[in-house]
């Protein structure tokens, strides 16, 4: 049986994003909303953490921190973009330090787009990024045997 | 027969301890106005941490690891089958200074920081379950579990002072609030989860184990406090031992942590005065 759907671990790190999407993914943790419920956990450490929750753009300067990040993690793992900046850059797209959404650096799996995104939005990307998360564990397996 | 009981308690073991942090995080979140994850969510996390890979920092961080749940599982047994009550707290205790040594060897910052926490929980609460087994032997002459549950007059009758005490130093133990200073069941972005830094997949499953076993653990010794030979008085201490997780799962949600000087003194303080009065007025009349 496939446990990873049942105890997903979260990694949330603030790329350049103005804060509006960070609230919005606190608010989950939150008595109404309460992630918890899906045994989701959102730890601070991406060696415990199984999906990477990145909102804002990536620029010049924290290309090597996501990078290495997502090194840090475990398999498997997924990445979902939170928010419009953080799927194509939105209106910061055009700044001189920005250099787009999540995927120019790593391969996004779950893009939730919105300004700020909404609580409810970004839990169905965390749930819709449970089942790319149990191919990827699939797939690792039959790699192994 | 001895070998099926000892297989037997290393099975069962983990899975009550299992279900009581999973009906702790229940109860914590009720407690928070939340719903809470399932009863078996602390099993699909383990399940899910194995199936996991594993990151290797070092050879060495993951054996330490290892060693210490070996440790935990020994004193689970010894334990439970009724042997040496001082033998068992030792060996939890090497457990406990293997999984520091783990926290040193992975040489990061922050597991360094957790495990000099860790160091510093162990030197809060070790005093009082040295007291607490001294106390047993002085109510029924006995180092042995399956004497000391055999008596006629229950161990909390002798030692109503070092049960509020060992009471208190297992806020440590179960690691709550507010003597939470290294892993506690929250803050999972804080430097609280230092010692675990370093650790990913399968062993961050053993150290979530091992808990597991400390869980039985404590909770086994407070059933010693109340059993005595009649089958009523086992069912007592059943009771009684799940109202004290109940009171810790309280305190937990309860207070904010404290600084390690306040935790120290307070540990301190209550060994001293609980512990030691206790035993001098025992010493006095038997």
């Amino acid at each position: 049986m496939n446990f990873v759907k049942k105890s997903p671990w979260i990694l949330h790190y603030d790329g350049s994003s103005c804060n509006g999407c960070d609230i919005e993914v606190l608010a989950c943790l939150t008595p109404l909303y309460d992630v918890e419920r899906f045994g989701i956990i959102n730890t601070g450490n991406p060696k415990h953490a199984d999906i990477l929750l990145i909102t804002g753009s990536v620029n010049e300067q924290n290309i090597p921190v996501v990078k290495q990040l997502y090194e840090q993690m475990a398999m498997p793992k997924v990445v979902v973009a939170v928010g419009i900046c953080a799927t194509s850059g939105g209106i910061f797209a055009e700044c001189y330090n920005v250099v787009g959404g999540v995927d120019k650096v790593l391969p996004v799996d779950v893009y939730v787009p919105g300004c700020a995104a909404r609580p409810e939005a970004i839990i169905d990307g965390v749930v819709k990024a449970l089942g790319i998360l149990e191919e990827k564990q699939k797939f690792a397996r039959k790699k192994n045997s | 027969m001895i070998i099926l009981i000892i297989i037997g308690i290393i099975i069962l073991a983990p899975l009550v301890g299992g279900l009581l942090t999973g009906i702790d995080r229940v109860i914590t979140a009720r407690m928070q106005g939340r719903q809470g994850p399932p009863i078996l969510q602390p099993f699909y996390d383990v399940l899910k941490l194995i199936q996991k890979e594993s990151i290797e920092v070092n050879s060495m961080h993951r054996f330490y690891i290892y060693i210490s749940l070996i440790f935990a599982v020994f004193t689970t047994v010894i334990l439970l089958s009724g042997g040496d009550i001082l033998l068992a707290v030792f060996a939890l205790t090497l457990g406990s200074i293997f999984f520091v040594l783990g926290g040193y060897a992975s040489n990061s910052p922050y597991s360094t920081i957790g495990s000099e926490r860790e160091l510093l929980q162990i030197m809060a609460y070790e005093p009082m379950v040295l007291l607490t087994c001294v106390g047993f032997y002085y109510a029924d002459k006995s180092f042995f579990v399956k004497d000391i549950i055999s008596a006629s007059i229950p161990s909390i009758v002798y030692l109503p002072g070092v049960f509020i005490g060992f009471v208190f130093i297992l806020t440590f133990k179960l690691r709550k609030s507010p003597f939470d200073l290294s892993m506690s069941h929250h803050g999972h972005q804080e430097i609280v989860k230092g010692i675990t830094t370093e650790y990913s997949g399968r062993d961050l499953a053993v150290i979530e184990i091992t808990h597991w076993y400390e869980v039985v653990f404590a909770l086994t010794l407070v059933f010693v406090f109340f059993a005595t030979k009649s089958p009523i008085s086992r069912i007592v201490a059943v009771v009684a031992c799940a109202a004290v997780y109940f009171l810790e799962i309280i305190i937990d949600n309860a207070f904010a942590r404290l600084k390690w000087q306040q935790a120290l003194n307070a540990a301190w303080i209550v060994t001293g005065v609980l512990g030691t009065i206790n035993l001098l007025i025992l010493s006095y009349f038997r």
